[in-house]
């Protein structure tokens, strides 16, 4: 059971500190930022989310920046004890709006209030957002949103490798509209994470969907809602590989390894037409989640070329085609390439007429860096560099460079072809027609090109 | 590292100093109190605000406590609840004011509002206030039988509150009964859970403590009718609940396999949760039903393995990390079930060093035949990583396939392809790796030192590179033309190897080098001699003198010792005992998968859970911790001995165990070391440690040196008469270690006596009586009828440890003995003190 929970600011201070069980000595917050921060062991710099000090466990997530922290010292389940801290940040911000340092600090109170009924002396209770409203007495006081950085694409990005916030929707599930009424609305996202590597020769090594349905609802009177996805949706691949390839080839067909969902979705017609049906808790949650390895067509394809030109001379060759539709265009790429290690200069050569695109050499990591606002579908983008060496190279340069790692996101494309053919929501009266919002949106997980 | 305060509505001072803040804070709440005017309200809150925000922060404010009471007198439900988080975190340190708030607590608890009737409860049994106990019964009471849900949810774990304020209070007030029947019968289910959760902690707590009641509790809450009540609702309860249900489930043995199948068809679909607490704890249970039924355990393995990765791909990296752990422990169980999966354990370029180290471990458990080629050809690619711990895992990998594969060609080939590579990290790896290569295969030598040959001793910098580069000179000194050479300009640079490892090694090199070589060594051994008699290490100096006279008493035995001819290492010894790792698996879905150690090594003993540590042992820190202070030469040569594991050694460690007799090389240096100290035999001990190929690799030479020492073998037949250390020290750790190094040497099954049998009711009874016995006990548990121990014992005034398992079934009388030994020869002679201490067991 849970000893203590605690939230901790990147600089190390309490934001909220919670005692459950006055099992674990009181400094145990400074403790865990100390280890955190100055992590050194098993030549690992980064500390795991699960460690031991001197009898106490200590399990932690990261999100916006902020530790939420839980310390014990029993055996417990460690895959309980993240979930349920992820569970937390994920409340706590349906009820804030927004999560970050300030919009904590200036709730704390609310938190506290939230704190004391998700957990009972170290027993999870509760963590759904809409029992927790009957019990949370304390009004938002929300973050201005203007005032924070804008909630793009790319700052999904910084907010963890993974998981991306919830798009935009920066709504409190309990605060008001200033017109007094709540917009009906519902948001459903399909977000897919895609992880490739190309060979050196451009071969797909190895690739891979990881995708979320995720939703958020701020329908009142939870009406039942119908989510239809692809009708020849196949789930499995466990079957005989023959037939799978069969259907990939005869395109269109969307095989899914596996997927899971959220204890509020019934499955009882999701054999035979593959919808879904659910009652939306308030907040946001996962309806499902999926994995995908069945082929699918890279939205990019990287070359990169490094020769030598000289001596203590080489020249970088980076290219980018963008394979996908021109109605779509992608934001935030980011094009990395570690150079070899005694490169001490790069010069850079964008093409004729770039708009939106900076380059720069990191001294420190010894890598180039090339960042693009937007690629437009079916486009191409390359990139010269001359670097300027302090030894002579031995061997074979190819293998002292690379592999080419890209970031972007892509919104309203998804790899995976999975759709929602339609969001049914059951009406309560005639003219009760609620917004609906279906997005897609691809993110790189890793995308990676060898050398 | 002042924490700044959060902003509230008034301006906080950058660095509150405490005093003079709280002082105010207190006027200002007095002014307060009282005041009935419009606004009142918002004015306290703010201050309250601000109360709380330095409690936060660690300023103590507990002086503001009667001004805070003063204030509670509220309507206003936020005010209250920041009341009570207050008086909860304070009343601890203030007793007597704590007694102050009873009475507005108690109040509440009879309110109109069942929301305010439980907070005030929940307040009320948080203040932790022994002298106050009296008055938490009544509102307990008629809290579990509150109309309202949320009530009697808050009343179950006050329960247990109460509990650890006063148990005698809680249990004499009859609450575990009326608990129980509250969980059996209540309709809503958080209210059951919460019962649960109260029953088990108590019933645990009270079962360590010698209750046979407690016992018995605990054995109903696994019986077939609430086991099967729980399951029916389970979709009733929350997510954390039903992780609560399915963890009492993991450890239900169902009667027959019907019973099996049905509880797995119903937990079916869990596994397709989108929480991976739930999805693991179905797994547990999985796995725990078919234990016994080979067939069926495998296809749970095969029906896992989607919904697993599903998990590892969906959450943050934390949540993949801790399924992740868990696959991880699958796979090195039954790698042969995930070959076909390879391509899920390559890493990913974003993902963090703890969650690369995993896969690098399970790739290389997996590789087989079918999938080497793919394999070795991803981690080569991560060899040249900008992440250079990954990539040095990654080539240790490459390694570690080599060895466990048979047809290595391809893959030297690969790792004489990293030492071209030039990086100076690329290089140290690949040298250990070569090292470890050549001494299993030694037909690869030609090969791999026309490669090393090349390698520039100026560009190996890191001591374990070094002394791997030095072991294959010293090796091989015939084969590499200018060994001698260079081993000389390392002698002459002697002061600048700040590394003790490395002049150990440099002494052991020169030294072959000598026998193989001498005319080119000469000089370089007068120096390297000289030169590490007068070194500051005292390992390195013993070493120095020690050749040196060896040297002079005879040279041909000199060679004899340093030089002996080895034979192959066929296997690399396993680091962790299959004991341990069975452990693990038992306590899957806990920390223990993480940290890849079993609780007991980890947690204290009183959150062990079941299975709990006796009370002398516990007290001393695990020998992990203290292993840290030895000096980093020593801790090298202990992990070379534990890797050096011959089977030929296995044989003979086996051996005992079907005759019984033990005529084990092995033990030869442990017996010297207790004899008086002479110079030789001290000398005979600091060879096994500088060469342990010397001593466990091969026999012969053991004999030779015996025979040179003129003490015959050391082993001599079991004295007439075992005598005990009555007061042995062993700790938790190097138990440990030597049950995973020893073979058992002794299996025996013995009956108890019957009232032995009836007076096992706790694992304390039989622990005391075998310390009467100088049996010490260094781990217990289990519930009736099966109780485990793990008991060791000391020869008086030997090094010599005897280490038991003995698992006991109380219903049958039974007792399994398993015992190892350092040394087997006497393991019937100790056998027999065992079984006559445990037969008198509770007789007078």
């Amino acid at each position: 059971m849970i000893s203590q929970f605690f939230v901790l600011s990147q600089r190390g201070d309490n934001i909220v500190f919670r005692d459950y069980r006055g099992e674990v000595p009181k400094g145990s917050a400074e403790i865990f930022f100390r280890k955190v921060k100055f992590w050194k062991e098993d030549e690992a710099e980064e500390a795991p989310p699960v460690f031991n000090v001197d009898g106490v466990n200590y399990i932690h997530v990261k999100v916006a920046g902020l530790f939420f922290v839980a310390t014990t010292r029993d055996n417990v389940s460690p895959s309980l004890f993240l979930e349920l801290l992820q569970r937390i940040a994920r409340v706590t911000k349906d009820y804030l709006g927004v999560l970050n340092e300030d919009s904590l600090r200036k709730n704390f109170v609310l938190v506290y209030e939230l704190l004391d009924e998700v957990i009972d002396f170290g027993y999870p209770q509760t963590t759904s957002t809409e029992v927790l409203k009957s019990y949370i007495f304390n009004e938002p006081i929300v973050v201005d949103a203007a005032r924070l950085p804008p909630l793009g694409p790319a700052s999904m990005f910084m907010q963890g490798t993974k998981r991306m916030p919830g798009t935009a929707v920066t709504k409190s599930v309990v605060a008001n509209e200033p017109g007094g009424r709540k917009r009906e609305e519902i948001f459903v996202d399909i977000i897919e994470k895609i992880s490739v590597t190309f060979s050196s020769s451009g071969y797909i090594l190895t690739s891979e969907i990881d995708g979320t349905i995720q939703m958020k609802s701020y329908l009142t009177g939870n009406p039942e809602i119908r989510l239809a996805l692809n009708e020849d949706l196949s789930i499995g691949r466990n079957g005989s590989s023959l037939y799978a390839d069969y259907r990939s080839s005869g395109g269109g067909t969307v095989v899914l390894d596996d997927c899971n969902f959220h204890e509020s979705v019934h499955l009882d017609s999701f054999d035979m037409d593959r919808t879904l049906t659910l009652i939306p808790p308030d907040g946001e949650f996962a309806v499902m989640n999926y994995r995908m390895t069945q082929e699918f067509k890279p939205p990019f394809r990287v070359n990169a070329l490094i020769e030598e030109a000289g001596s203590l001379k080489a020249e970088v060759l980076l290219k980018v085609r963008a394979d996908f539709s021109p109605s779509v265009t992608a934001n935030s790429i980011i094009v990395q390439m570690p150079v070899p290690s005694y490169t001490t200069r790069a010069s850079f050569e964008l093409e004729a007429g770039a708009v939106g695109q900076t380059t720069d050499f990191k001294e420190g990591s010894k890598r180039l860096e090339w960042c693009l606002k937007k690629i437009v579908g079916g486009s191409e983008h390359t990139l010269r560099a001359k670097l300027t060496f302090s030894q002579e190279s031995h061997g074979n340069i190819m293998k002292e460079a690379g592999p080419v790692n890209m970031n972007f996101t892509i919104p309203m494309y998804n790899a995976s072809k999975l759709q929602v053919r339609y969001l049914q929501i059951a009406k309560k009266s005639k003219t009760y027609n609620p917004y609906r919002w279906v997005r897609y949106v691809t993110q790189a997980n890793s995308y990676v090109a060898r050398l | 590292m002042a924490p700044p305060l959060p902003s509230g509505k008034s301006p906080s001072p950058s660095q509150p100093s405490g005093k003079s803040e709280v002082t105010d804070l207190k006027l200002q709440l007095r002014q307060l109190a009282g005041s009935r005017a419009p606004g009142a309200d918002d004015s306290k809150r703010d201050l309250f605000k601000r109360v709380i925000s330095y409690m936060t922060v660690g300023i103590d404010v507990s002086s503001a406590f009667s001004e805070m009471v003063m204030c509670s007198a509220t309507s206003d439900i936020v005010l209250k609840k920041m009341c009570y988080l207050y008086v909860g975190n304070y009343a601890r340190c203030n007793p007597d004011l704590a007694l102050l708030t009873i009475n507005f607590l108690q109040k509440d608890c009879r309110d109109e509002d069942p929301m305010i009737r439980g907070l005030a409860l929940r307040s009320l049994c948080s203040l932790r206030v022994p002298n106050l106990v009296e008055y938490l019964v009544a509102p307990l009471g008629s809290g579990l039988k509150d109309g309202s849900a949320y009530v009697r949810m808050v009343a179950a774990l006050g329960v247990l509150k109460l509990y650890h304020i006063s148990a005698s209070t809680c249990l004499e007030s009859d609450f575990p009964a009326a608990l129980k029947s509250l969980m059996l019968s209540d309709p809503d289910a958080q209210v059951v859970a919460n019962c649960l959760h109260s029953l088990q902690e108590i019933w645990n707590l009270e079962a360590s403590s010698n209750s046979d009641e407690a016992s018995k509790e605990i054995e109903a809450l696994y019986s077939k009718t609430i086991i099967y009540y729980l399951l029916n609702r389970i979709r009733e309860f929350s997510e954390w609940a039903q992780c609560l249900i399915l963890d009492l489930v993991s450890k239900y043995i169902p009667s027959d396999s019907n019973e099996i199948f049905d509880m797995m068809n119903l937990l079916e679909d869990r596994l397709q949760h989108a929480n991976g607490a739930v999805v693991l704890a179905t797994i547990k249970v999985f796995l725990h039903l078919t234990m016994s039924m080979t067939d069926v355990h495998q296809q749970v393995y095969e029906r896992i393995k989607a919904p697993l990765l599903t998990l590892v791909g969906a959450g943050s990296p934390e949540q993949s990390y801790a399924v992740l752990s868990h696959l991880h422990l699958l796979v090195m169980r039954a790698p042969i079930l995930f070959s076909s999966d390879y391509k899920h354990f390559y890493c990913q370029f974003s993902e963090p060093s703890y969650v690369k180290k995993l896969k690098l471990e399970m790739l290389t458990a997996i590789a087989n035949e079918s999938n080497t080629y793919e394999i070795v050809t991803e981690l080569c690619e991560y060899a040249g990583n900008v992440d250079v711990p990954i990539a040095r895992e990654s080539i240790r990998a490459v390694g570690k396939i080599a060895l466990q594969q048979y047809d290595v060609n391809a893959i030297v080939d690969r790792l004489l392809q990293f030492l071209e590579m030039e990086k100076d990290y690329v290089t140290a790896e690949t040298l250990v790796l070569v090292k470890d290569l050549l001494r299993k295969y030694p037909q690869w030598s030609h090969d791999c030192i026309a490669v090393v040959g090349n390698i520039s001793s100026k560009n190996v910098q890191e001591p374990k590179a070094k002394a791997a580069l030095l072991w294959m000179l010293g090796e091989y000194s015939q084969d590499m033309l200018d060994a001698p050479y260079i081993l000389e300009s390392l002698t002459e640079n002697w002061d600048d190897e700040h590394a003790p490892e490395v002049r150990l090694h440099l002494l052991t090199a020169v030294m072959k080098c000598f026998f193989k070589r001498p005319p080119e060594t000469q000089n370089a051994l007068g120096a390297a001699l000289a030169a590490g008699i007068a070194d500051s290490n005292q390992d390195v100096h013993d070493r120095a003198l020690f050749y040196y006279r060896l040297l002079q008493y005879d040279v041909s035995v000199a060679e004899r010792v340093v030089n002996p001819p080895k034979q192959a290492v066929s296997v690399f010894a396993d680091t962790q005992s299959s004991e341990i790792k069975d452990r693990i698996f038992d306590e899957f879905n806990s920390l223990s998968v993480v940290y890849q150690k079993p609780a007991y090594m980890f947690t204290d003993k009183e959150h062990r859970g079941p299975f709990e540590f006796s009370e002398d042992l516990a007290s001393l820190s695990v020998g992990a911790q203290s292993a840290d202070n030895v000096i980093p030469a020593q801790r090298y040569e202990e992990n070379d001995s534990d890797l050096l594991l011959s089977t030929s050694e296995k044989e003979e460690n086996g051996g005992p165990v079907h005759d019984g007799s033990a005529a084990s090389a092995y033990s030869a240096p442990s017996d010297l070391n207790g004899s008086s100290l002479s110079l030789n035999s001290k000398a005979l001990t600091e060879a096994a440690l500088i060469n342990p190929g010397l001593l466990t690799s091969t026999s012969e030479p053991t004999f030779a040196i015996d025979d040179l020492l003129g003490l015959g073998l050391p082993v001599t037949p079991a004295p007439p008469a075992l005598i005990l250390n009555p007061k042995p020290l062993l700790d938790p750790g190097a138990f440990q270690r030597k049950w995973g190094q020893l073979a058992i040497s002794l299996s025996q099954e013995c009956s108890l006596t019957v009232q032995g049998a009836a007076a096992l009711t706790t694992p304390q009874a039989l622990i005391r009586h075998m310390q009467g016995n100088s049996i010490q006990c260094i781990a217990s548990g289990g519930r009736p009828p099966n109780y485990k121990f793990f008991f060791f014992a000391q020869k008086d005034g030997a090094s010599v440890f005897f280490l038991v398992e003995c698992i006991i079934n109380t219903s049958s009388a039974m007792a399994q003995i398993k015992i190892k030994a350092d040394d087997g020869s006497i393991s019937e002679a100790f056998y027999a003190l065992f079984q006559s201490a445990l037969s008198k067991f509770s007789l007078p």
